[in-house]
């Protein structure tokens, strides 16, 4: 066996230096709160509320995403046409906006005194400081990061197998159901564990746009904010669950689906 | 090979870039000396005027870190370096004094505790708030805005008490996103600081009030034990009371030390 050159040497020391520093903060949390602590922090009023309300928002938003999201990446996948390169580009848009930004820009498009506020009113919507609006900005800002890897999975599947469901008479919106997506199936799956992460941690389009109200609008990321301040043990355990939750999340999508599924990109 | 030259130059050209950064900054005793400020959100404007003055007079670079006086007090407490700290309260300056963390408080100014609406809404009283279905925005309790609306609202009867609190929707984390709400026309009401409805320059409107509800607000400073420019950071807790700071601070609408 040869000795492991000293390019593989660099290789490893830059590994050990991202591992070190993306673990490091993380297991602090846990090293900073005993699981008694834990476990007494979330039995404190409002804890399970945001908890609860987390879970609800985001698989709302997911289930939005995935019902809408799907077919249009479908399509941005399967058909060419004028201007997609730009379509393409403008769904990618929130994946690089600053949350802030974000926040701002549904105020001013879907708030009370934006472009289409009086719409939304109008239709008996309320958004702002409503679960609702949660649910618009989780939506906002985690959707692109399905539809961009849920075009990504489509388009890597062999044409040839939709073709041959086609040439056994299968509609094409059968061929989608039956063939596309279980073939697509593990992109779309890590294209969802993406998303789902993204909204479990949204904080500062929530706050802006949905304000900050127990068991309404303030998820764990704004109650971990309401308590940094005043209460920093309170506010490490919920870091805690919100680590706990988000890591569960990302074990199942791999166990269930093969680590190919987050390891590499698809294609 | 011929492709790695312009990489290598590229970075010979960004270590040199580094180093000039360095030896402007590392120079000493001639460049100015930095100056860490923590400041309740409800300065910003006015701080930021006097700045550069205080940094002429004292030759000195200002950092002003702006935040809700409790996140600020939680940095400290966390160790963080700061050579000032002025807080939109008393009691947090003094809980920080008596932790060994903070040198005497300074009682700088005052604030006035007020009602804002939006300049157009019909919102002009206590009793409008406490009617049902008044979207009322305040402080979350953990920030001295929210605090002081709860010890306000306190001394209110308790029915009228009870129906305001029914009413708010939102406990946002900073005076800055109560203002932001209202000037959205999200949220009816709230409770802010009169300078914070100054500075929306006429969007909002501060409805005083009642003296029984005790809207006058102290505002402290000191210098963290830890500062690493403990005399520059006394300077600076000194010029609030007295110089261009004092002056912005009035011009923004902050009464002088009680």
């Amino acid at each position: 066996m040869r000795r492991p050159g000293g390019f593989t040497v660099l290789l490893a020391l830059c590994l050990a230096i991202t591992l070190t520093f993306l673990t490091l903060p993380i297991v602090a949390i846990f090293l900073d709160s005993s699981p008694a602590d834990l476990i007494r922090s979330l039995g404190e009023p409002g804890a399970l509320d945001a908890l609860w309300l987390s879970l609800r928002t985001t698989g709302i938003s997911i289930a939005i995403i995935l019902l809408v999201g799907t077919p249009a990446a479908y399509l941005l996948a399967t058909r060419s046409f004028r201007g997609k390169a730009f379509v393409v580009t403008l769904i990618e848009l929130p994946l690089v906006l600053p949350p802030a930004v974000a926040g701002i820009a549904l105020l001013a498009a879907v708030g009370p005194s934006g472009i289409l506020g009086g719409t939304v009113e109008s239709a008996g919507l309320e958004l702002t400081f409503a679960t609702a609006g949660v649910v618009v900005a989780l939506t906002f800002v985690a959707s692109p990061f399905y539809v961009r890897q849920a075009m990504a999975a489509f388009a890597s599947v062999d044409r040839v197998l939709l073709d041959a469901s086609r040439t056994l008479g299968a509609s094409e919106s059968r061929g989608f159901l039956r063939v596309m997506i279980p073939v697509a199936l593990p992109g779309l799956v890590a294209g969802t564990a993406l998303a789902l992460g993204r909204a479990l941690g949204e904080f500062g389009a929530t706050l802006m746009f949905a304000g900050s109200f127990e068991g309404i609008t303030q998820t764990v990321p704004l109650a971990i904010y309401d308590r940094f301040s005043t209460e920093f043990d309170a506010a490490l355990a919920l870091s805690a669950v919100l680590v706990a939750v988000s890591a569960a999340i990302l074990l199942s999508v791999k166990l269930v689906h093969g680590s190919e599924v987050l390891g590499g990109a698809p294609r | 090979m011929k492709r790695a030259l312009p990489l290598a130059a590229a970075v010979v050209l960004l270590a040199s870039g580094c180093a000039d950064d360095e030896a402007e900054g590392g120079d000493g005793s001639a460049g100015p000396t930095r100056l860490v400020v923590s400041a309740a959100s409800s300065m910003t404007e006015a701080l930021q005027t006097c700045a550069p003055e205080f940094e002429r007079a004292e030759n000195a670079d200002v950092r002003l870190s702006f935040a809700g006086s409790d996140e600020l007090a939680a940095q400290i407490r966390q160790g963080a370096r700061v050579d000032a700290y002025a807080a939109a309260n008393t009691s947090l300056p003094e809980e920080l004094n008596g932790e060994g963390l903070l040198s005497e408080p300074v009682e700088f100014a005052t604030n006035e505790f007020v009602l804002a609406a939006p300049a157009d809404s019909e919102i002009d009283s206590v009793e409008d708030v406490a009617e049902a279905g008044t979207k009322v925005v305040v402080g979350s309790e953990s920030v001295p805005i929210g605090s002081y609306t709860r010890e306000s609202l306190a001394r209110l009867p308790p029915a009228q008490e009870e129906a305001i609190l029914a009413n708010v929707v939102s406990n946002e984390p900073d005076v800055k996103g109560i203002v932001g709400k209202l000037t959205q026309g999200a949220g009816d009401a709230g409770f802010v600081y009169v300078t914070d409805v100054n500075a929306t320059g006429g969007d909002l409107k501060a409805i005083d009030l009642p003296e029984t509800l005790a809207p006058q607000v102290a505002y402290a400073a000191g210098v963290p034990t830890e500062a690493r420019e403990p005399e520059l950071g006394q300077a600076f807790v000194e010029g609030l009371t007295n110089g261009p700071c004092a002056d912005a601070l009035a011009e923004a609408g902050f009464g002088g030390a009680p």
